[in-house]
C-alpha cells in the first residue's frame, strides 16, 4: 500500500469551492445586517420577568420603543425617555397613525391578530407608557406585549 | 471532436456546498431571538355616553395593589414588598383558611392594579409579573392535584376548566393625573 502510494503525485488542493465559502459569508453579512429593522435612536434596557410568553407570529407585531435618546441625539433631545416609532421620535398622539399605518400594509383578516410590542426601558416612568396605553386603547389596539427578558430566580 | 470521448459525468462536488448554503440561509433568515415578554390585553375605552358602570363588588374580592412615584407597594391599605407580593396575592384568592377579609371564591377574586405617572416601569412589570405568576402557580397546583399532570400537559378543556376556576382578573384603573414625578 504504502508503496502504491508515493508513486502518484500529490493532486494539487482543489480551490473550485471557494467561491461558494465566499459567497456563504457573503449571505452571511448580508443576512445578519438586515436583521436590525429599525435603527434604535433609544437606549433600551428591557426589565426582567419570569412570566413570559413568546409572541407568536413576527410579521404581525409593531413595536413601539421607549426610552431616553441614545448618546448622539442627547443634545438635541435631552435625556428623557422618548417614544420611538420606526425610525424617527414621536409623540404619543402619533401612535394612532402608525397604527393605522401598520394596519393597512396586513390584510384584513390579520388585523385581529395583530399585536403590540412595547419595547420600554426599565428606567422609564409609567407616565409615558400609560400614554402609549391610552393611545393604543383609542384606536382598538388592545393586544399588547411588554417586551422583558427571562429572569432565572424566582421570588419565594 | 470532444464526442468521441463520450460525456462526462456530473460534477456532483459542489451539491454539498450549495445544500449547506441553503441551510445557513434559512437557518439565518429564521430568527433566533423572538421577542418574548409579558402578554396583557388592554379594555377597550370607555363609550364617551356610557352610563356608569353601576356593578357593585364586595370590598373583600378585591385586592387593591397601589405603586407609588417612589416604587413602593400598598397592597389593600398596607405596606408589602414586592417580595411577599405573590404570596399574598395566592393567600387572597385562594382563602384557604375562609378569611373573611379575603376572597369568597377564587372565581370572585378581581386585582386591582393602580400606578402613579412616575412609577418606574421595572417594578410596574415586576408587580404584573408577581400577579401573574401567583395565578400560574395556582393553576399549575389544581392541575397537579385534580389531573395528576401538569398544567401545559393538559388538553384544551381541561384547561379551559382550570382557567374558568381561576379567572385571571388584573383590573388597572383609568389613569388619573396624580402627583407625577
Amino acid at each position: 500500500m504504502k508503496l502504491e502510494k508515493k508513486k502518484k503525485p500529490s493532486p494539487a488542493i482543489s480551490t473550485s469551492s471557494l467561491p461558494d465559502i465566499v459567497f456563504m459569508l457573503l449571505f452571511f453579512f448580508m443576512v445578519t445586517t438586515v436583521l436590525r429593522e429599525t435603527d434604535l435612536k433609544v437606549k433600551v434596557v428591557v426589565p426582567q420577568a419570569t412570566e413570559i410568553q413568546k409572541l407568536e407570529k413576527k410579521s404581525l407585531v409593531s413595536y413601539i420603543y421607549i426610552g431616553s435618546p441614545t448618546e448622539s441625539y442627547r443634545g438635541k433631545f435631552g435625556t428623557a425617555p422618548r417614544i420611538q416609532l420606526n425610525d424617527a421620535f414621536a409623540s404619543p398622539n402619533q401612535v394612532v397613525e402608525f397604527i393605522e399605518k401598520e394596519r393597512a400594509a396586513r390584510a384584513e383578516a390579520e388585523v385581529p391578530l395583530m399585536t403590540t410590542s412595547i419595547k420600554a426601558d426599565k428606567e422609564a416612568k409609567m407616565g409615558i407608557v400609560t400614554d402609549v396605553k391610552q393611545e393604543l386603547r383609542k384606536c382598538n389596539a388592545l393586544k399588547l406585549n411588554y417586551s422583558s427578558s427571562k429572569r432565572a430566580e424566582v421570588y419565594n | 471532436m470532444r464526442r468521441g470521448r463520450g460525456t462526462p459525468e456530473v460534477n456532483a462536488g459542489s451539491m454539498a456546498d450549495i445544500a449547506f448554503l441553503l441551510l445557513i440561509f434559512f437557518l439565518v433568515t429564521t430568527t433566533i431571538d423572538t421577542d418574548k415578554g409579558i402578554a396583557i390585553r388592554l379594555p377597550p375605552m370607555p363609550e364617551e355616553n356610557q352610563p356608569e358602570n353601576d356593578i357593585r363588588i364586595k370590598e373583600r374580592n378585591v385586592l387593591k395593589v397601589l405603586v407609588n412615584a417612589n416604587d413602593q407597594l400598598l397592597v389593600n391599605g398596607e405596606l408589602l414588598s414586592v417580595k411577599d407580593l405573590k404570596r399574598r396575592t395566592k393567600e387572597f384568592i385562594d382563602n384557604p383558611r375562609k378569611d373573611p377579609n379575603l376572597s369568597e371564591s377564587p372565581t370572585k377574586a378581581i386585582i386591582s392594579l393602580k400606578n402613579d405617572r412616575g412609577t418606574s416601569y421595572n417594578i410596574y412589570i415586576t408587580v404584573h409579573n408577581e400577579l401573574k405568576a401567583a395565578y400560574n402557580e395556582l393553576r399549575e397546583a389544581k392541575a397537579m392535584g385534580d389531573f395528576g399532570k401538569s398544567f401545559d400537559k393538559l388538553n384544551e378543556s381541561q384547561q379551559n376548566e382550570i382557567k374558568d376556576y381561576y379567572r385571571q382578573v388584573i383590573s388597572e384603573a383609568e389613569p388619573e393625573n396624580v402627583a407625577g414625578a
